[in-house]
């Protein structure tokens, strides 16, 4: 591509005691695309994005960001650094409202007092800006939205804050077919808006509905990293399950886990 | 995007009726808020003033507030530890050593009120960092912790009384707190103020509101809610402002008793910190999912540690008055029943036990029916046993719509 990664990570190395789960992996996210980041139960995918997180600190390994070096020790510096992360289990709090979950942890105040009308206001343009239109209120709260709506609001929350990266660990796994469809769409809308997306699936028609690239983990490695429209289904499915396919994949097929 | 319901920015509609559309739908989904509280007080106001006309008097109107007002303060402060879905067993106790803390100070040391009061104050807010230190950063259950404390701390009170004397408080001022009673005027002229300070910051929320082009609340709502609440306090004042002396020639007493403002600057301080600042949300959402607030980058030990020295500072209040009200601290200050009533006070009021959802105000409510339980039962001669098994049984009850209120949310989707 003619732009360069905005997140890179070079032979990151991350083990749990004697568990060695990440062996030397690398992985590319560019901006303005959704980057599929595929591999079986187990192969790495969730340790991969914490450590990006910096939920995990890394055993060894580089972190770039927009080319730059940098050190991620806490969520906070990944934050900072405008990476986000949408997890599974969605981490809302069921007994507040959209608003208040889009700011949980950064609301914003007037002196001492929160600035409701503010936050208001700025959840309000960024689902408008994501074209959502499937919330009656913003002051609903969250524990009477659908799973596509929560979606929704756990993927704004992701991008009310300028950020450039927005890793979302299987968006889809719990939803309908409409909703599914809802949620792609809105994936979409994010890569076009100009954002780096990493989308972690497993359901090889999402990731060909809407990725650009995909990455492919095994048993802890990165089997490859590869353009969408050069891959078949198949291909995909070969490098989940053993970690090469003809010419991609790990050179000697076997990752010696753990 | 499919089709499900666009935003709905419009206030053509009929603004009253889509509140009271929404608030029917809450409560039918399982939203009681207030509700089991308001209608069992008066459901037991009814029932008592009917069985016997002297719950009515003025005397015993006042009487209510200050037999109620030492587990209502307490009560707010569990109501921090209950949202995060937590339990502190030992405020009760912890209020009786602040009690005992301020009476050695007072009569034995022949300490000023206000530095005997600081002291009792400290007190609370140390046992508070002890008990949420030990289940934030140890991980012990709060329950074995305050339990043991609970043990622990009726020890230390004994320590304090020497065995199980009685020592009695004589400073005029810590008596004054719920023996003596604001003068009327005063109490006229803070009524008319707080209603026209909450007139005024409805409206300018309002007004500024639909200034952004948010959904304001509408102006009829707004004159609603502010009536309610002048006629509730004017009525209350009223009543309270009568002489209420057997015999007026020789003493007089009238007046709201001093708890009432104590209570009532507690209620907003708490309300205030709960609401509208980031902190107060930060309790929300560490008892609504402890999980995504750590992910959200809130301190969620440090709001753990925090939600217990508030509840044991509230118990050391507590204590206080509870010390003023009997002029004296025993070994049983702040014991047997204290906690329970306090617990259940939060409970009735609408707090959760399972965390993420109270509010400040459900101690007033929820101690509003304890006290009238006691008080009531108590007008119609039936002994402390029967009290106990009708609080227990008020406190199952709302422990009871608390469970079933969270299962028909589920059922509605609203959890």
């Amino acid at each position: 591509m003619s732009q360069g990664p905005v997140l890179e990570l070079r032979g990151i190395d991350k083990s749990f005691g004697p568990v060695q789960v990440l062996h030397d992996v690398a992985f590319s996210v560019y901006p303005g695309e959704v980057t599929a980041l595929v591999g079986d139960n187990g192969a790495g995918k969730s340790t991969l994005v914490k450590c990006i997180g910096g939920i995990h600190p890394i055993d060894a390994g580089e972190y770039f960001f927009e080319g730059e070096k940098v050190q991620v020790n806490g969520p906070r510096d990944a934050a900072a650094l405008g990476v986000e992360i949408v997890y599974q289990d969605l981490a809302l709090c069921d007994n507040l409202d959209i608003v208040q979950n889009m700011f949980l942890g950064r609301e914003r105040t007037s002196g001492l007092v929160l600035d409701e009308a503010m936050m208001e206001e700025m959840a309000a343009k960024t689902l408008a800006g994501l074209s959502v239109r499937t919330v009656k209120s913003l002051r609903q709260q969250v524990s009477s939205l659908s799973g596509g709506q929560r979606q929704t609001v756990a993927i704004a929350k992701a991008v009310l804050w300028n950020s450039k990266v927005v890793i979302l660990d299987e968006p889809t796994a719990a939803l309908g077919v409409a909703q599914t469809a809802q949620v792609l769409e809105l994936v979409r809308r994010l890569a076009d808006n100009g954002l780096a997306v990493v989308l972690i699936s497993h359901n090889m028609n999402d990731v060909f509905a809407v990725s650009d690239r995909i990455a492919a983990l095994y048993l802890g490695r990165m089997a490859a990293q590869v353009r969408t429209s050069d891959v078949t289904h198949s291909q995909v499915v070969e490098l989940i399950t053993s970690g090469r396919s003809g010419e991609l994949g790990l050179r000697n097929g076997n990752g010696a886990a753990s | 995007m499919t089709t499900e319901t666009l935003p709905e920015r419009s206030t053509s509609e009929s603004a009253i009726g889509v509140h009271v559309k929404g608030y029917v739908e809450r409560v039918r989904g399982g939203e009681l808020g207030a509700l089991p509280a308001v209608f069992g007080l008066v459901v037991l106001c009814v029932v008592f003033s009917v069985l016997r006309p002297a719950f009515l008097s003025p005397v015993n109107f006042a009487n209510l507030f200050t037999q109620g007002a030492a587990v209502t303060v307490i009560a707010m402060g569990l109501i921090f530890v209950l949202l995060l879905g937590e339990i502190d067993l030992s405020a009760g106790f912890a209020s009786g050593v602040c009690a005992a803390v301020l009476a050695v100070l007072l009569t034995n040391e022949g300490w000023p009120w206000y530095a005997a009061v600081g002291a009792s104050m400290l007190t609370g807010a140390i046992i508070g960092t002890v008990l949420g230190t030990l289940v934030a950063k140890l991980g012990i259950p709060s329950f074995v912790v305050t339990l043991a404390a609970f043990l622990a701390f009726q020890g230390v009170l004994l320590l304090l009384v020497k065995g199980g004397t009685n020592i009695s408080i004589r400073d005029e001022t810590i008596l004054a707190i719920a023996n003596n009673n604001v003068p009327p005027v005063v109490s006229w002229v803070a009524v008319i103020a707080g209603v026209a300070a909450y007139a005024a910051i409805q409206f300018v929320k309002a007004r500024r509101r639909s200034a952004r082009g948010l959904v304001a609340d509408p102006l009829i709502l707004i004159i609603f809610r502010v009536a309610a609440l002048a006629v509730i306090a004017g009525v209350a004042v009223y009543v309270l402002n009568l002489e209420r002396s057997r015999n007026e020639l020789i003493v007089s007493l009238k007046g709201v008793p001093i708890v009432v403002p104590v209570i009532v600057v507690l209620l907003l301080v708490w309300t205030f910190v709960l609401h509208r600042t980031r902190y107060g949300r930060h309790v929300y959402a560490v008892g609504g999912n402890a999980e995504a607030s750590r992910r959200a980058g809130i301190n969620v030990d440090g709001i753990r540690i925090s939600a217990f020295v508030i509840c044991s500072f509230m118990a050391s209040i507590g204590g206080i008055i509870a010390a003023s009200r009997a002029n004296s601290v025993d070994p049983n200050t702040g014991g047997s029943d204290v906690l329970l009533f306090a617990v259940g006070a939060a409970v009735i009021g609408g707090t959760s036990l399972f965390g993420g959802k109270g509010r400040a105000l459900d101690a007033v409510l929820g101690g509003a029916v304890v006290a009238v339980i006691q008080n009531g039962m108590g007008l119609m001669g039936y002994s402390a046993g029967v009290k106990y098994v009708v609080t227990g049984s008020v406190l199952l009850l709302a422990a009871g719509v608390d469970a079933l209120s969270r299962k028909r949310a589920a059922a509605t989707g609203r959890r």
